[in-house]
Order: structure tokens, then sequence, then C-alpha cells
């Protein structure tokens, strides 16, 4: 490395790539927590810090982090993080002379990697060689083979017509993976079980492999059941040292997509971490691996470990890993590419305690996991001792459709597994997420279950049973607590009369359920009356976002928030949202959809535009009236078909004047 | 501000049978009010049958949950039209100021399910009342209208058919028209029957909300119309919600229940200028008192010759039980003095006996001290009037006395009555007695108003019988002292019974009788809806909003 300073770009570019420049300041090229994380770690070693960020993300969190920011424009992935030309120009006017692309987007992108080099920007990552091999399945896989590091038995050849692909997969026996060579993040993946199913299953993952990744090449992998997700991460500087860091479990997953990352993994034994870990750093070599990485594999229940893949970058899960090790994962990349030596050997490092991720989302689990999207209400981190938080996010925030859908991750350490796993489902209950459906209910579910409790989840851990669980549905408590909220009133004379109580009623809305509460202001607090049930709940206190109530002589905190008739309702270990309908307005009857259609004022019919029998739809454009020198259409009020017209062109009407007569098709009233 | 210290022993006979005296009083007046929903339950299958709600459930859904909700004049009418112990009570009109949608409003929900919502002399009475506080404060009105009309039947008044009510009916019309005019919306859902008088509360109002399938509006239903003119035609045509949001235009807004209208209504008020409380801030936080309010209920006896001190009532509610004399040291029958109230500057008149010329001064010169800095007034009765006698008189009674009633008047802030106990004569009005014209007056259970007690006036009926006897020199017999001796007993009790706070409140001498633990609640409500009023943002215009 010498000693030598930074010397000007031009002079580096005709150098060696790399050799002899060192980081004056990084360019992020991410968004949300990853972003943020990155940034702290850049500023904390003494960098600026620029962040790059879509029109979306204006006011995101990170870009208020960042020393500069630059816009990119646009909404859209493919506006903003994707481009690349964007990004390099950025870097250029910002004067970064470094980039990191965090996970995602362009962390993976070999081309990107290059362009980096060509315009003399540093890439916070490997070559693009190494990304080059390591992202196409097929060429990993072979050189995995040639470098001993155990693989699935499988097809990863260059014919791709379907009736190879068939042959091969009979030849490694069913069940069967078909993965997408170019492949990640669970996409272009499908799991044949039967022979049979195979044809369908190659055309389907073919056509998403090409949508998803551009490149429709497949790959064969026996299916490894009640397997294990254990992937290990490792570091290599630029002068040939590789070390791993141990490992993560991530068997819990969800659609290939992992919920709950661990580290170490109850599964593992010194020997087998000492066999992956080898295996792992060979893997890295064989690849003259720079930078961080993650190599995944799959463990059988009989400990036999298979290459899956390796991730050429930081992995979202890393946190878990840098909580064990007390390494800072994101100062290590810029140690390496900074070209200095990795500041730890392999003997150096010791696995301290036992540390757990979840992954928050905003999602809906009761509703297909379905992303949410709109104004975070309310945030408040949990403050607890051994957690960690990594977010993008703030009250008040909005998350947008355009990206991932990820809001936190949430990270508790302990001395034991049980430790961590306790102050994980602690922390999960004291961070307050209100505004948006998120998955919280379902990961302190799924912290809770028996199988992950002893450490034997599997990749088929997430079942329908357990998402059932997850869902357990609303309570009439909730209800009462909803509805108490809601007689709040800003005024101090809060719930005062001098009158006697009266019984009020509101409907409440909950998922597509709609439920009556009638409520009763009492001396104490409230009689909440909810089908057959009465429900007292006692010593009501309000604030801005919290909710002090007594329900059988137990007091708690609920946290809310609440715009307009949108409640969301945060009791530690069960977030509930109310829509409460209370003052939606009643479908009129008679006025839309009567099919009679009327002359909305007195003119002259310029046009007829149906003939009886004829089918129309709701908005359809019946016949045109000419009045003060302006067109009035007058629309269909429903779905049906014509049963009369009363009226020809050319004719003058009178305001209210029957023009045409629809016999309408019954729509059926969802909300009823 | 000096703490006051009470010197109430809450484990006393004499406390204990004050309460408990005060709680019967309470529960009788709850169990008049029960009545009247007694007789409204009665009306519930009807009601539930038509899909339509209860006056009362249209009330709770127009208000806003949670927020405070004062009514007013609740016994209005009790024993008289025919009423015996509140059954029909409360003047088919339930009166109250709540909130809709943040803003402080005055609702007047037709009370149909008792005698169909018609107008009687109460009716009429708690109405212009209503109107009177709206003048005084700018509330917005939000009206649930469903009434018969005028109450043919006439529910037992001596002369029903006269033209004395239907005249004194008509200055709710006019008065709809000034409010108009004054800036004061007004928005009427017509929830059904709307006939006549019915009709023109409606059509009167700047917001009329129709009912589908339940308005009826018109000037004669189809019974009388077949009377007059032998022309037949149904509801619908004549006066359904339908006919009037397409045709004759009678109201602006078209809903398709009751609670659909009530939406409607609420969306309406939403469009009024923003909450008024927000342009207020507080004079200081929010201070309890020292002493729990339900020890208000202990201090005033059965007996109204018990004496009390009125700083009692002011410790339990005054922000931190503080109290700032004015003139301590003179005159120890009248009290005047600086207090927050609920964070509220106001100043406070009472009295703890007659009013003499000294305490008349006092109070005067409070007056216009309080008026000077733009200090709201609480006045606390317990007054047996202005003093009489040689000295009083001299020393200027009627002089002071009347000046005090002057300054009363002329006091331009928020002013608030409530009758506590004796107010009786001269300072009844002095301590600004509905007839002066307060913002509000309530009344405890303890509250007699009259010209005179019940003894004096008996003493001085016969007082003037043997004067006029000693002066003609004819001889009283004892016969005729024993006549005189019963109508003396007679006017007696009976002036006891008029004086006493359910007979007065009955027939709206005040805004309602209030249980005293809810003093505080009831004084800083009416404060801030008083201190409210020059925010309210509306405009005055000429001739009223006119619907074409």
């Amino acid at each position: 490395m010498g000693d030598s300073p930074a010397c000007d770009v031009r002079c580096w570019v005709e150098n060696k790539p790399g050799e002899g420049k060192v980081i004056t300041k990084v360019l992020v090229a991410n968004r949300g927590e990853i972003a943020c994380r990155v940034i702290d770690s850049v500023q904390a070693a003494g960098y600026d810090a620029v962040a790059v960020h879509s029109d979306a993300d204006a006011k995101a969190l990170f870009v208020g982090l960042a020393d500069e920011t630059i816009s990119l424009g646009g909404n859209t992935s493919a506006e903003s993080y994707l481009d690349m030309d964007k990004i390099i120009a950025a870097a250029k006017a910002s004067g970064a002379d470094a980039i990191h692309p965090g996970y995602g987007f362009l962390s993976e992108n070999a081309e990107f990697s290059a362009l980096c080099q060509k315009n003399g920007i540093i890439f916070i990552g490997p070559s693009a060689t190494a990304i080059e091999i390591m992202g196409n399945k097929s060429e990993a896989k072979r050189l995995m083979i040639s470098s001993a590091v155990p693989c699935i038995p499988g097809y990863q050849g260059e014919a791709q017509d379907t009736v190879s692909l068939v042959s091969e997969a009979n030849t490694i026996g069913f069940p069967v993976m078909v993965k997408a060579a170019a492949g990640g993040g669970g996409r272009g993946i499908r799991f044949v079980e039967k022979a049979a199913e195979l044809e369908s299953a190659i055309e389907a993952a073919r056509t998403e492999a090409l949508h998803a990744f551009g490149s429709d090449e497949l790959i064969l992998e026996k299916a490894v059941v009640n397997s294990r997700h254990i992937e290990v991460q490792i570091a290599a500087d630029r002068h040939g040292h590789v070390i791993h860091l141990f490992e993560r479990d991530c068997s819990a997953q969800r659609r290939h997509q992992k919920v709950i990352e661990e580290a170490p993994s109850p599964f593992m034994t010194e020997t087998l971490r000492e066999e992956m870990g080898t295996a792992a750093v060979n893997a890295a070599k064989a690849v003259k691996y720079e930078g961080v990485g993650t190599v995944e594999f799959l463990v059988d229940a009989d400990r036999n470990f298979y290459f899956l893949e390796m991730n050429t970058r930081l992995q979202v899960e890393h946190p878990v890993t840098e909580m064990i090790t007390d390494v800072d994962l994101v100062e290590m990349q810029l140690q390496i590419a900074n070209g200095e030596n990795l500041p730890l050997q392999q003997d150096d490092l010791t696995i301290n305690g036992h540390a757990i991720e979840v992954r928050i989302y905003a999602e809906d689990p009761a509703n297909g996991f379905m992303p949410q999207t709109g104004k975070l209400q309310l945030f408040e981190p949990s403050v607890d001792e051994g957690v960690r938080i990594d977010h993008g996010i703030y009250s008040g925030a909005l998350v947008s459709p355009f990206y991932d859908s990820m809001l936190a991750k949430l990270i508790a350490w302990g001395r034991d597994r049980e430790e961590a796993r306790r102050r994980l489902i602690r922390a999960l209950k004291q961070t307050k997420l209100l505004g948006l459906t998120t998955n919280k209910t379902f990961l302190i579910q799924l912290l809770s279950e028996e199988q992950f409790i002893k450490g034997e989840a599997t990749t088929s851990f997430i079942s329908d049973d357990v998402l059932t669980r997850a869902n357990p549905g609303v309570r009439n408590t909730d209800l009462a607590l909803a509805t108490v909220l809601l007689n709040q009133s800003h005024n101090d004379l809060n719930g005062w009369s001098n009158s006697v109580p009266m019984l009020r009623t509101e409907t409440l809305l909950v998922g597509d359920a709609s439920h009556t509460v009638k409520s009763l202001q009492t001396d104490n607090g409230f009689d909440l009356f909810i089908e057959d049930e009465v429900i007292q709940i006692n010593a009501v206190k309000c604030y801005e976002d919290e909710l002090v109530y007594t329900l059988d002589g137990v007091t708690r905190v609920a946290t809310f928030s609440r715009v307009e008739d949108e409640i969301s309702l945060d009791l530690g270990d069960r977030v509930l949202n109310f829509t409460r309908t209370t003052y939606h307005p009643v479908i009129a009857e008679g006025e839309a959809g009567s099919g009679l259609i009327k002359a909305s004022t007195e003119g002259l019919v310029v046009d007829v535009l149906v003939k009886p029998g004829d089918v129309v739809n709701n908005g359809d454009t019946l016949v045109i009236i000419e009045a003060m020198k302006m067109e009035h259409r007058h629309l269909a009020d429903g779905e049906g078909k014509v049963t009369s017209v009363n009226v020809n062109k050319g004719q003058q009407v009178k305001n209210r004047q029957l023009l045409v007569e629809l016999a309408l098709v019954e729509v059926v009233d969802e909300s009823a | 501000m000096s703490q006051l210290e009470t010197k109430l022993d809450t484990e006393s006979d004499d406390f204990n049978a004050n309460v408990a005296f005060m709680k019967a009083y309470m529960e009788r007046i709850r169990t008049i009010e029960g009545n009247g929903r007694k007789t409204e339950e009665k009306y519930r299958e009807r009601a539930t049958k038509k899909g339509k709600l209860l006056p009362r459930e249209r009330l709770v859904h127009l208000l806003d949950p949670g927020a405070p909700f004062l009514e007013l004049s609740t016994l209005a009418g009790h024993t008289i039209n025919g009423d015996k112990e509140g059954e029909t009570a409360g003047g088919n009109i339930i009166v109250g100021i709540g909130f809709v949608n943040g803003r402080r409003v005055l609702v007047m929900v037709w009370n149909y399910a008792i005698k169909g919502g018609t107008i009687n002399s109460a009716t009429t009475k708690k109405n212009l009342r209503l109107q009177e506080i709206a003048f005084a404060t700018k509330l917005p009105i939000v009206s649930l209208s469903e009434s018969g009309g005028g109450n043919l039947a006439g529910g037992g008044e001596p002369d029903p058919w006269s033209a004395y009510g239907f005249i004194d009916g008509g200055r709710v019309y006019a008065q709809q028209a000034e409010l108009s005019a004054a800036g004061i919306p007004q928005v009427t859902v017509s929830h059904g029957n709307a006939t006549a008088g019915g009709a023109y509360q409606v059509a009167l109002s700047d917001y009329v909300i129709l009912v589908r399938n339940q308005t009826h509006l018109f000037l004669a239903g189809p019974p009388l119309l077949k009377a007059a003119t032998g022309e037949e035609a149904d509801h619908e045509t004549l006066g359904g919600a339908e006919m009037h949001a397409t045709i004759s235009q009678t109201g602006e807004y078209l809903a398709e229940s009751d609670a659909d209208g009530i939406r409607v209504a609420r969306n309406i008020v939403a469009q009024l200028p923003p909450p008024a409380e927000r342009y207020l801030t507080r004079d200081s936080e929010i201070e309890a008192p020292l002493y729990p309010a339900h020890e208000l209920r202990g201090i005033v006896a059965e007996d109204k010759r018990v004496p009390y001190d009125m700083r009692e009532v002011i410790a339990r509610i005054a922000d931190g039980s503080r109290f700032f004399e004015f003139e301590p040291v003179m005159d120890q029958h009248t009290v005047c003095g600086h207090v927050m109230i609920g964070g509220w500057r106001a100043g406070i008149i009472t009295n703890n006996g007659p009013i003499t010329p000294e305490g008349a001064k006092k109070a005067s010169q409070f007056l216009q001290l309080c008026d000077q800095s733009n200090t709201p007034m609480i006045f606390l009765h317990n007054t047996t009037g202005f003093l009489v006698g040689v000295e009083a008189e001299q020393g200027g009674q009627v002089k002071h006395g009347s000046k005090m009633i002057q300054a009363v008047v002329n006091f331009r802030p928020p002013k608030i009555s409530i009758i506590v106990g004796n107010s009786y004569g001269a300072g009844n009005y002095a301590m600004c007695s509905l007839s002066l014209k307060p913002a509000f007056v309530f009344s405890w259970p303890t509250a007699r108003q009259a010209v005179m007690g019940g003894a004096q006036a008996a003493g001085v009926l016969r007082i003037v019988t043997e004067d006029r006897a000693k002066a003609t020199g004819r001889v009283i017999s004892d016969e005729e002292r024993d006549t005189m001796a019963k109508t003396g007993e007679m006017v007696e009790a009976g002036l006891e019974q008029l004086s006493e706070s359910v007979y007065c409140s009955s027939r709206l001498m005040d805004d309602g009788i209030i249980d005293p633990a809810d003093t505080r609640e009831v004084i800083i409500f009416t404060l801030e809806t008083c201190k409210e009023t020059e925010h309210r943002g509306t405009k005055p215009n000429t001739f009223g909003v006119q619907r074409f």
C-alpha cells in the first residue's frame, strides 16, 4: 500500500485500479434503513457522507443524516437508485471518491462495479468479476465444485431447452428446485414435488427469471427438505487475507424471504462451524473476493451442508453478526476498500452471546402480507438494554409504494439465545409503529412459537398453523378500548355532563368485519356493551398518543394514533387498526342507481345514443341535452338494459323530464 | 391570593344531614327527568319499526363523543300542561350546549316521543330562552326537528285556544329571522313531522336537511287539506323529503335516514368557522380546588334559616381554593373577591346574609373594577334581600340597592348566576337572577326565589289587616283572627312551595337545577361558552339568509 497519499484521479486511472487511492468522501447509493446505517459508520470513520435520493424519498430520514444530498429525481427504482449514470454523475458532482451500494439495487451489479472503476471511483464491494461469477448460480456452482465447496446435487449446464432440463431433473430425483441462474430474493424459484409438475414449473420460472433478472437461464437442484438456511459471513482484503465471522441462521423464512435471523445458529456444532467456515473462506478465495460477503448454505437434518450461493454484498441481517462479534462490518468494508489489511485475524474472533433480528415490514399478514403504503403516524423505537434498531423512518414519514416495504430491523442481544429472544419480544412490544399495518404482531407470534423457542425452526417453520395463530382477530376488549379512545375529547371537561349519561353507539370496521359498540360514561370510566358482553374500563387517562386504562383491575398503557376515523391501537403484543364508520354516508337507495334518467336541465336533445334493449354500463352516455350553449351528458346510473327511450333527437325537454328508463342489474351491496 | 381554610366538619351530623337532604333532592329531580325518559322509552318499539332513532339517540349521535354537554331546563313544564311527575316534562324539546365537530353549539332536539313533539307554553318559553342564549353567545343552533306543531289538545292549560300562546309562539319565528340576520347559523334536520308551526321552525333555518321517506313538511297535512279545500293528496306529494329537495327546494340536503341526516348536519357544522376556543388562552394553568366537590352537598341545610359561610362554597369551586377578597373588613354580609376558576380570571359576589347599604356599595364598586379589567362575574346567591330598618333606609338602602342593580345590569363581561340558597326580593335582582339577563343562571336544589319569605308575607298580610282595622276603629273578632291565622299559614306554605327550586325551574326561572357537586364544571363550561363569543367568526347581515 505504501505511504503515498491519494493522488489525482487521472493518475489513478492510469495506474492499477484502486492502487494508491484512498477514500475521502463516500456516496451512499441506497435508501431506507441501510442508507442510514451506512452513513452512520461512514461518518463515524471520519468521512463525509453523500446521500442520493429519489423524489419520493426527498423527506426520508437518510437524506437528513447525510452531509450532502443529491436528488436523482424520479420515483421508481429504475429512475433513481438503479440509474447508474445518474449515480456516477452524483458522485462526481459531490466529489465523492467512493460509492457504498448497500444491499439490493446496484450492490451486486457487476456492470456498476466496473463503471465505478472506469470513472475512478472506489466501489465499496468486490470486483466486477467476482460479482459476475457469484451472480450466476450455475457458473458459481461449477466453480464451487472445483474448489471443494460442497454443493447440492443438481444441474447447472448450458443446455437450457426444456427436454434437457426435464431429463436432468429426473437424474437428480424429486423433489427438485428450479431456480433462475441469475436469481436472488426468492424470485424465479419453483419447488417441484412430482415429475408431472416439472414442465409448467420450468416455463413459469423461465418467464419470471427473464422478467426479473433479464436472463432466463435456469438451474436445477435437489430439494433439501426440512433444511436450515445457515450462512457464513466472510471478509477478505486486497492482500489475500480471508476470515469468516461465524454463521447466521436464517431458517425462519416465508416464501423464501428471511423473516428472523440469528447468530449463532442454535443447530451449530463446533465441528460444523469450522467446516462451514473453511468452506466459506474457500469459496471467497476461489473468486479472489475483496470486501465483506456471505456464503449461504443449506444444512440438512444430518448436518450435511451444501453451497447455495454467495451474496457479494453486505446482508440485511449483518447486525446479528456485528452484535456477537463486536465488529462494525461497514467500517471493515471501508478499511478494505481503502486497501488496508483486515483489522482482525481469524483467531481474534470469538462469539459473544446471541443475537436475533426481525424485519419489520409495512405489510398486512392477515391479508396475504399485502404491502402497505401511507403515512406512518407514530414511530417510537424501543430503548431497552441490548436492543438495536436499524431504521430509516420517523413519525409522520411516508411509506411509498415504489420500494421494498421494510421499515426497520430490530435486533436484540442476550448472553444466551433465550435472553436475546425474550428481549426481542419485549423490544417489539415496546416499539410503536402506528398508522400503517405492520407485521409486528406476526413477528411476536413467531418468536413465541414452541418450535422457535427450542431452536428447531427449519425453512418450513412458518406454516399455515403459525400464520393462523399470528392473526388471532379482534377481541371485544380491543373494540372497547378503541371506543374509549373515541370518547376522549380535547376539552378539559372531557366526558363531563350535568345530565344523566346517555348510551352511545359506534360502529368500527376491523378488516372486513363491522362491529357495533355501545358505551356509557360512568363515574369511574366506561361501560361498554359488545354483543352480550359488558366490559368495564376505568381510570382512563388520555395523553397525546397514550391511553392509560384499567381493565379487570390491571392498569396498562396502550399507544395509539388517530387520524379522523382511522385509529391504530398498539397493545404491545398486538396492533389493531380500526376504521370508525359511525358517520360514514349511507348509500342512497332511490337517487343513484334508480335506472330513471331524468333531464338535469331544460334544453334541446341533441343526441340519443341508445335504443331499447341496449345493454349499458354504469357511466355510459345515454342522452345529450344542449342548454345555454353547453352540452349536458346524461349517464347511465348503473349496469343494465335500456327498457324505454322517451325522447327523440331534436326534441325540447323540460327539467326533470324522464328521458330513459333502465332495468338495472342487481349489484350485491358489499357494505351490507 | 390567599388559600381558604375550611371550617366545615365533614364528620358532623349536620354535614351528613345536609348531604342526605341534597342527595334526596337530586334523586327527586332525576326521578322527574327519568319519568320523561320512561315516556320516551314507550315509543322505542314504534321508532325501531320505522327505522327511526329516539330523540335522545339522535342527540347522542349529533354530539362529539367524550365532549362535555350541558343540558338546559330539563324540568320545563313539570306539573304544568297536564304533567304530573315529569312524565311529559321538558317542554317537548331537549336543549343543551354541546360540541359538534369540535365546535360548541346549541342543540335542540324535538322530543317527538312525548306528545309528538308538539308545542305548548313550556316549549315556547324554553325555545325563547335558547334563542336568548344564542343571541348572547352567538352559538350556532343545530335543531333535530320533528314536531306536530301547536298542541291542539292544550295539555290542560285553562285557555289553550287563546291567541296569547299563539302570539307568544310567534316570537320564536321572529327571533329565528333575527338570529339569521345576526350571523348565528341555524342548522335543522327535518326528521319527520313538520306541520304548520313545526314547518316554519324548519324553513326559517339557514340550512335544512330532509330525510327521505320521513320528512313530512307542510302547512296543512292531508286531513286538514281535505277539510279545508276538499283536495286529496298523500304525505309524500304534499311535503315529502324528495318533493322538497327537488321541487319546492325547501331543503338543501337530502339524507337517507335519521343517522344520515345527523351526519350531514355534522358536516355542515364542520364548514362553519373553526372552533372558537382555538383563539382563547387561559389566564393560568387549571388547578383543582383543595377540597373535593362532593362536599358542596353538605354546606347548605334543608332549613333555610341555618346560616353558612359562602367561602366554604368558594373553597370548593376556585382553583387551588384561592380567594383574593375585596374589602374583607367591610360589611361581612356581602362577600366579593377574585378567583381563578378553570384557569380563568373571575370575580365572585356572594352573600352571607342581607345586602346592606355598605354591602351594595362594596358590590357596585367591585363590579365596576371587574368591568374595567374585563373580568367575568360569578354571582352566588345567598341573601334574604336588602336590609330594612331605619338605619338602613337612612343609610341610603334604596339608593345603593338601585345603583347596585344598575351596576349589575350594565356590567359588560360575562355574568353567571348560581342560586345556592335564599334569593329573595330585590336581593334576587341585585344578585343577577334571570330577570337581569345573566348569560346563565342555575339553581342548587336548596335555591329559593321569591319576592319575600312565606312567613314574612303572611306577617305583612296580617299586619296590614290589623292596621286597617285599627284605623277604622273596628275590633277584630276571635273568629276573624282564626281565619287570618289560617290564611297566613296557607300563604306561608304556598309561598314556600312556589319559591322552591323545582317549582321555579319548571317555570323556567333558571336554566336548570344542578347537583352542587357539578357547580365548578357548570361555571367553567358556561364561562368558556361566553368567552368564546367574540371569536365565533360568523358575520351578521341585514335580512338574514334567504332561501330562493
